[in-house]
């Protein structure tokens, strides 16, 4: 007997008819691909165990990566850093590596939901849930971060931009592949990250805006080298602000040229009004906060090396 | 609905029973278990009622399947109390007069461990956060940050 997500909480049960935890990738993916598009994944659960109980997610069978131990750990490599998939909020936010050379990572994941929530939900699934302003995901994006993805067809590496169908919808596919790491390159000498959030309580409030800005500069420090920034709530997915980018790139550094960019970037910005902030109200803090963070990132990019 | 076998370490001793494999470590405590202390709230990891340690680690065991939870160690607030004495943050909420209806308290208080494990001699802002995924109707927050710092101080001077 099937109980429907609306009625089955009632009973204290949820819907799926079989729990398995494998021990190695192999393993997992041979239990989707035997599932047929029944099975999926499950990580820390924090998104998924809401989207059953709401009735979104009516797959039979869970399968637990959480036990495979090459989808922990967080490394650098070759100049890249690589994070597991079943590494959590909380591990990001506090390891060396990411303190270090991505600041802006382990800030969002510092305030994603709630500390219990924070030692369960991972970084990848962040992603996969797919939410334009997601605080993981939103300085993977200023990262331009790859997600490591294995299937039956084997493994490959997807742009974060290319992993996105809509609000809520990754372009992958739970019931059949296993995001198995994110990988993004180490930000050079000069350079620095930084990460905002708007929201109306510090903890357990989805955000009103947030956003992740990472600079690179040339040596001398007179110019911007690389600029990234990446905004959510802005638009269906984490939002590159590519023209913003742009003006910061061209040109020597100067007090103008933040304020020019953080203009173009909130002129790029699309919110919409929702419970959580109204459209013009997002869009002019799109500017201001934007400023701020250059101002902070690209102080503290000068000051390196 | 095939029954699946699970066994959980429960305050200190190992459980073992069939369940439904779709059951909630929350249901799985208050129901086959016997320990209501574990507050039903939200049932979607916003309020924080429903708070365990698992491994160690503050969960929202509404949001853990009991399979999940299999062969991991959980405490909660009915594992907390030793011998009839109870532990010295239930002393220091009972004293600070942190606790009215009592319904997010075990959750709190097991927020309140897992951060006196990891840090002994938090600072008020450290202690906010740690409780920041547990809402209060009642106490306004304010006897509940006191009784941790109580308790804190408390823990401090039975090791030394």
């Amino acid at each position: 007997m099937h109980l429907s997500g609306e009625f089955s909480h009632v009973l204290g049960v949820m819907s799926w008819k079989a729990y398995e935890k494998p021990n190695d990738l192999a393993e997992a993916l041979k239990l989707l691909e035997q599932a047929c598009g029944r099975g999926r994944v499950i990580a820390g659960g924090t998104d998924l165990m809401p989207q059953v109980r709401r009735g979104e997610c009516h797959a039979d069978l869970l399968v637990d990566i959480t036990g495979i131990a090459a989808l922990k750990g967080i490394k650098e490599e070759g100049g890249w850093i690589f994070i597991g998939a079943c590494v959590t909020h909380a591990q990001v936010a506090v390891h060396p590596i990411l303190q270090r050379e991505a600041k802006a990572l382990a800030e969002g994941c510092r305030k994603v939901g709630s500390p219990q929530i924070r030692n369960m939900g991972t970084l990848v699934g962040n992603v996969v849930t797919a939410q334009p302003a997601a605080d993981g995901a939103i300085p993977l994006m200023a990262l331009e971060a790859e997600l490591g993805v294995a299937s039956s067809r084997g493994e490959r590496w997807v742009p974060l931009e290319d992993a996105y169908r809509g609000i809520g919808c990754s372009a992958i596919d739970a019931t059949r592949e296993i995001v198995t790491r994110v990988r993004f390159q180490r930000p050079g000498t000069h350079s620095g990250t930084g990460f905002f959030r708007m929201a109306k309580r510090k903890a357990l409030a989805l955000p009103i805006l947030n956003g992740a800005v990472s600079i690179e500069l040339v040596s001398s420090g007179k110019r911007v080298e690389k600029a990234r920034i990446a905004l959510g709530p802005v638009a269906e997915r984490p939002f590159r602000s590519r023209e913003a980018e742009a003006r910061l790139e061209s040109g020597d550094l100067s007090h103008e040229v933040l304020l020019a960019a953080s203009r173009i970037a909130s002129e790029e910005a699309n919110p919409r009004t929702s419970d959580r902030g109204g459209a013009a109200y997002r869009k002019e803090m799109v500017r201001v906060q934007v400023f701020r963070l250059l101002e902070k990132v690209v102080k503290e990019a000068g000051e390196k090396g | 609905m095939k029954q699946t076998k699970v066994r959980i370490h429960v305050n200190g001793s190992w459980v073992e029973r069939e369940t439904r494999p779709d059951r909630i470590l929350l249901d799985f405590l208050r129901e086959d278990l016997g320990l209501p202390g574990t507050k039903k709230g939200c049932e979607e990891g916003e309020c924080g009622a429903c708070t365990v340690l698992l491994n160690g680690m503050a969960v929202l065991s509404c949001l853990v399947p009991a399979l999940k939870a299999n062969g991991a160690e959980i405490l909660t607030i009915e594992g907390l109390a030793e011998r009839g004495q109870l532990h010295p943050i239930q002393q220091a909420f009972w004293e600070e007069g942190a606790v009215q209806c009592g319904y997010c308290t075990p959750g709190m208080i097991l927020s309140a461990k897992a951060l006196l494990d990891e840090h002994p001699e938090p600072a008020t802002e450290e202690i906010k956060g740690a409780i920041s995924g547990n809402l209060c109707r009642c106490t306004g927050y304010g006897r509940i940050v006191r009784a941790i710092e109580a308790a804190s101080e408390r823990m401090g001077k039975k090791k030394g």
